[in-house]
């Protein structure tokens, strides 16, 4: 196994390569490190000096990619590219182009985005497996029909409109909630029940229809139809035998999203004033700070990765079958 | 999952009813604290580098610079806030020696401002002052090493202060030259501030190494000298009036330098321990919490001197309660908190729920808002009314655009037909139905360069721009369509065809609007400009490409906006001073307008102290510029802003940034609405939890049943 893992590690380095690149490429298409400047430094009475000054502080005034003007292996190393890419994969995130120190920030910001996403995940896996199991175990009943298309009709619902809707049902109609804020410690969880139960309420038509699918089809499985010839009741059949196998494929689903849960979510956190990761990217990309930039998406790409490998391991435990050599 | 959320509310354990949806701590309902939200985080933080009114609404109640701007007195009018007196420019002929002060402008060599400060100024309390019983520094020896405990400014353990000093304001001065801070008026004040761009290029000169920590005390800067301990004095090269606006913001407010030494110390930028993140001012609130991920928290400075509110205003200002605290000692309230509010929907109902003290209005709340009478006037809903909320309005200093630029070969350039043809359109574009239909009324067409409430804005019947209006019983009425059309006739594009080739004529509109809500605004513009028959294509970009076209000429028509700097005519005219063009001097005239008889008035009305003659001066330009056409002179915004009831002291100014200390809130009266207005609401829960128990009992009920019954 550490073999393998060693192996997807390396398979990992090319991959990283090609986003920093791509995120190079896309992000100076749209913003010059002129436009970045101005940004930075505002519009008014900016001068041309002023401009250049900020650039050459922060080594933006290197050709991007290839410099012409330098000899041998300066032409590589000596662009902006160069010199930035080769801290990203010592995990040295450097500082924002406001000056600001991007691991710190990073770091403030992971628990607000975790404390959105992990209750989210969990209490959504309870929510989203329970309705499975219940309109698998009444399927073809009206309890299953109405089930389905009322998931459907959820499915084809924007998640802009639950969020915007949930803070006016629950936050303003029913005074049950602050419609938006964060606090820290204890004070936080009347802040985190909102944009977590709007969250669970999204997925739920997608997420129910999806585990409905796994137990059904393990429900028609010949294990199954033996423990019902051996007298087991249906709870029982459906507890000991179904859930436990239908977990398999929702297990391995979950756990190559578990990384990227660091990396919160775009517009549930700027809805509801969440100062987690996935504002912090949102507020990266409008000020067009692309130190921020490069970080946040360098650091979504290392957790994506992280999360398909530990996905493989997790087969290998769930499922004697598999074997990662 | 109804239980869930119950559940997890029923750990929230001393939750009275009313507090659920409170986003503060309870017993904070009494205190005197003022609730506000902001959208952007703010960039800079340092005095001298920050220029932009999402930080100003921090820095202003921080940093004091010398003057500042009457809070009730219209027109705008500075007044001493650190500084002793207004101080008074002596001017000097090449010689030194003292000239009238009616002298002509030319004759002026250099010009001295002698500012005295008050002597009874403090600065917060802050670590950089902090000394040991030996009198030296507690924190002025520090390494990442003695670092390794302090993640923030509150992590030093002791604090200190001192009086400020006018070396304090010179150092803060000589700071706008220092080659690491990037101040956006260095340019500017380097054109007038004798020796500032001479240090500049010295301090710019030093190794890197020596960057890191200038001590600006050691370097001269001629034009900006210490008198005494209380006094010091600023040199221009010229007569520059607007110079005293320029004291009341907060470039010129004083800064230690044992701040700036503290900050430098090797580990503090590696700890995001800067001056650009935590201010050291001497105004009436501290910034206790540097959190612009979600709140950002002002608290009165202990060691502030006291400032009394005025007891004196404009007309009304008695009768509209503005005067009640005349005399009393401000501020009036002890912590400002203002939260984090990215979307406009949540922020809005927040207000309504009272969890904040003002509120602007966005689009999609505007008719659950605002309401116009028969007489056109807005006025609250009664919804609004009914909760106590009042609406405040005022025309804004600041001008929303449309510009042509000079240097095209079509719409440009100063001869008839292109004059013609910018008059003709400026004619159709019918700004008062763009500000009825995309501004919900909240703008005034202008009808020059100068917004209203500035020096030189004529109102009334006098001020309309006859090129575009015409009076009509009494008011100013939109010139007909014909009109515009015969102008087009005159400048050889009837119905909107060149005249020679039959071509229709095609004009460009570059705007940075972009997206499916800009729309709308697309096709209106396309349909003024069709009533003259001429094809608009609208090029939508982002800003970044937008501003490159603009600074390269190559846009046709554009649509841009400007914000008052200061309640001076200077301000705007400079939008269109020949010396300012964007394409060759990269100035701000992104007209690239160009009129030798205009620059050479500008050049006179600047110098000049308000007058009548210099509003005669104005007056010349203005008719230039409407005849000239270089602008399609669009709309000034009106501020829309509703305040709860219990927030007293509610007058707009646009022009200081220091209003916090005016500004008093009713705790008790707002607690008592809050509660009034937020009691939790618990039956459609019970009544979703019956309702899916009631759809899931048969199926229960009938499971158990074929459960339980045999088969024979």
């Amino acid at each position: 196994m550490i073999n393998y893992i060693l192996r997807r590690i390396a398979y990992a380095i090319p991959i990283l390569i090609g986003v920093n690149i791509i995120t190079f490429v896309l992000f100076f298409v749209v913003n010059t490190p002129d436009d970045m400047a101005r940004m930075q430094l505002g519009d008014k009475h900016i001068s041309e000096a002023a401009i250049t000054k900020w650039k050459e502080e922060r080594g933006y005034d290197k050709p991007i990619l290839w410099n012409n003007n330098a000899q041998a292996v300066g032409k590589v190393t000596e662009t902006i590219f160069f010199q930035n890419s080769v801290k990203l994969f010592l995990f040295d995130f450097g500082r924002s182009d406001s000056g600001r120190d991007i691991s710190y920030d990073i770091g403030q910001r992971m628990l607000p985005s975790l404390s959105i996403t992990v209750p989210g995940l969990v209490f959504g896996l309870l929510a989203y497996i329970t309705f499975g199991l219940i309109l698998a175990f009444f399927r073809g009943s009206y309890i299953d029909v109405s089930g389905v298309i009322l998931c459907v009709a959820m499915m084809s619902v924007s998640g802009l409109f639950y969020i915007i809707g949930g803070q006016f049902l629950i936050g303003k109609l029913l005074h049950l909630v602050p419609i938006s804020g964060y606090d820290t410690g204890f004070n936080s969880i009347k802040f985190i029940v909102l944009p977590v139960f709007i969250g669970l309420i999204g997925g739920i038509g997608a997420s129910t229809r999806w585990y409905r699918t796994i137990f059904l089809e393990e429900m028609g499985k010949d294990y199954v139809r033996t423990a019902k010839a051996k007298g087991l009741s249906e709870t029982s059949v459906l507890y000991k035998h179904v859930l436990m196998n239908g977990l398999i494929p929702i297990l391995t689903g979950v756990v190559v999203i578990l990384p990227s849960l660091f990396m919160g979510s775009l517009i549930v956190e700027s809805f509801f004033a969440i100062p987690g990761l996935g504002s912090y990217t949102i507020d990266a990309i409008s000020s067009q700070d692309f130190a921020i930039v490069r970080s946040m998406v360098f650091l979504g790409s290392v957790l994506y990765i992280i999360g398909l490998i530990l996905t493989d391991i997790s087969y290998t435990l769930v499922d004697p079958r598999v074997r990662l050599n | 999952m109804s239980g869930v959320f119950i559940g997890l509310f029923l750990l929230c354990s001393g939750c009275e009813q009313s507090e659920w949806n409170n986003p503060y701590p309870e017993q904070d309902a009494s205190k005197r604290i003022y609730y506000d939200s902001f959208r952007e985080r703010p960039k800079h933080l340092d005095p001298v580098s920050s220029y932009s009114a999402n930080e100003y609404i921090f820095l202003g109640q921080i940093y004091e610079p010398p003057l500042q701007y009457h809070f009730l007195k219209r027109p705008y009018e500075l007044v001493p806030l650190t500084a002793t007196e207004l101080p008074k420019p002596v001017y000097f002929d090449s010689e030194g020696q003292v000239l009238p002060e009616d002298v002509e402008a030319e004759k002026i060599d250099h010009v001295k401002y002698r500012i005295s400060i008050k002597s009874d100024i403090l600065f917060q309390p802050h670590p950089a002052f902090a000394k040991a019983a030996n009198d030296e520094y507690l924190y002025h020896d520090l390494s990442p090493d003695k670092l390794e405990n302090i993640h923030a400014l509150s992590d030093f353990d002791v604090v200190g202060t001192r009086e400020v000093l006018a070396e304090d304001y010179v150092y803060q001065i000589k700071r706008m030259a220092h080659p690491k801070i990037h101040s956006p008026i260095a340019g500017l004040m380097g054109k007038y501030i004798v020796g500032l761009n001479h240090l500049a290029k010295e301090l710019h000169e030093l190794d890197s190494s020596e960057k890191n920590y200038i001590n600006l005390n050691n370097y001269d800067l001629p034009g900006v000298r210490v008198i005494d301990k209380t006094t010091f004095e600023i040199t221009l090269k010229q007569k520059y009036p607007q110079f005293l606006y320029w004291l009341s913001m907060t470039f010129f407010a004083p800064m230690p330098w044992e701040a700036e030494y503290f900050y430098s110390q090797d580990g503090m930028e590696d700890k995001n321990i800067t001056l650009d993140w935590y201010p050291v001012g001497t105004g009436p609130f501290m910034l206790a919490e540097n959190n612009p991920n979600r709140r950002m928290v002002l608290e009165r400075n202990p060691n502030f001197r006291g400032e009394t509110y005025p007891e004196e205003g404009a007309e009304g200002d008695r009768a509209l309660g503005l005067l009640e605290d005349a005399g009393k000692k401000m501020p009036f309230i002890d912590i400002a908190i203002y939260s984090l509010e990215k979307e406009s929907i949540p922020s809005w109902n927040k207000f309504l729920q009272g969890y904040y003290d003002t509120s602007g209005i966005a689009s999609d709340s505007f008719d659950q808002a605002v309401q116009f009478n028969t007489g056109g006037d807005a006025e609250l809903t009664p919804e609004m009314q009914g909760k106590g909320i009042r609406l405040i309005t005022a025309v804004t200093t600041s001008t929303s655009y449309m510009g042509f630029n000079m240097a095209d070969d079509v719409i440009g350039g100063d001869n008839e037909r292109a004059r013609l043809l910018r008059r003709a359109i400026s004619i159709a574009v019918d700004y008062e139905e763009y500000i009825s239909i995309f501004a919900n009324g909240r703008g005034k067409p202008s009808q020059g360069p100068i917004p209203p409430g500035i020096f030189g804005a004529v109102e009334d019947k006098e001020g309309i721009n006859p090129y575009v209006y015409e009076l009509k019983e009494g008011r100013a009425v939109r010139r007909d369509i014909e009109q515009a059309k015969q102008l087009m006739v005159q400048a050889g594009y009837p119905n909107g065809r060149e005249q020679a080739t039959g071509k229709p004529l095609v004009l460009n509109l570059d705007t940075p609007a972009a997206g499916p809500g800009a729309k709308a605004t697309f096709d209106w513009m396309r349909k003024q400009f069709s009533k003259l028959g001429i094809n608009l294509v609208i090029r939508a970009t982002d800003y970044n490409r937008f501003q490159e076209k603009i600074r390269k000429g190559t846009a046709q028509i554009y649509q841009w906006g400007w914000n008052a700097d200061y309640p001076d005519p200077e301000n705007f005219f400079f939008l269109l001073y020949g010396p300012n063009g964007k394409v060759e001097y990269s100035g701000e005239n992104a007209s690239n307008y160009n009129n030798a008889e205009f620059d050479e008035l500008f050049n006179q009305m600047k110098s000049m102290n308000n007058s009548p003659e210099r509003l005669e001066v104005i007056n010349q330009m203005v008719e230039i510029v409407r005849k000239d056409a270089p602008w399609l002179w669009g709309f000034h915004p009106v501020g829309f802003s509703l305040h709860h009831g219990w927030y007293k002291n509610s007058k707009p100014n646009l022009m200081a940034n220091n209003t916090l200390k005016y500004k008093r809130v009713e705790p008790m009266r707002r607690a008592e609405k809050r509660s009034d207005w937020n009691q939790p609401t618990w039956w459609p829960i019970a009544l979703i939890i019956l309702i899916m128990v009631a759809i899931l009992l048969p199926a229960i009920i009938s499971y158990r049943r074929r459960e339980t019954e045999s088969i024979l």
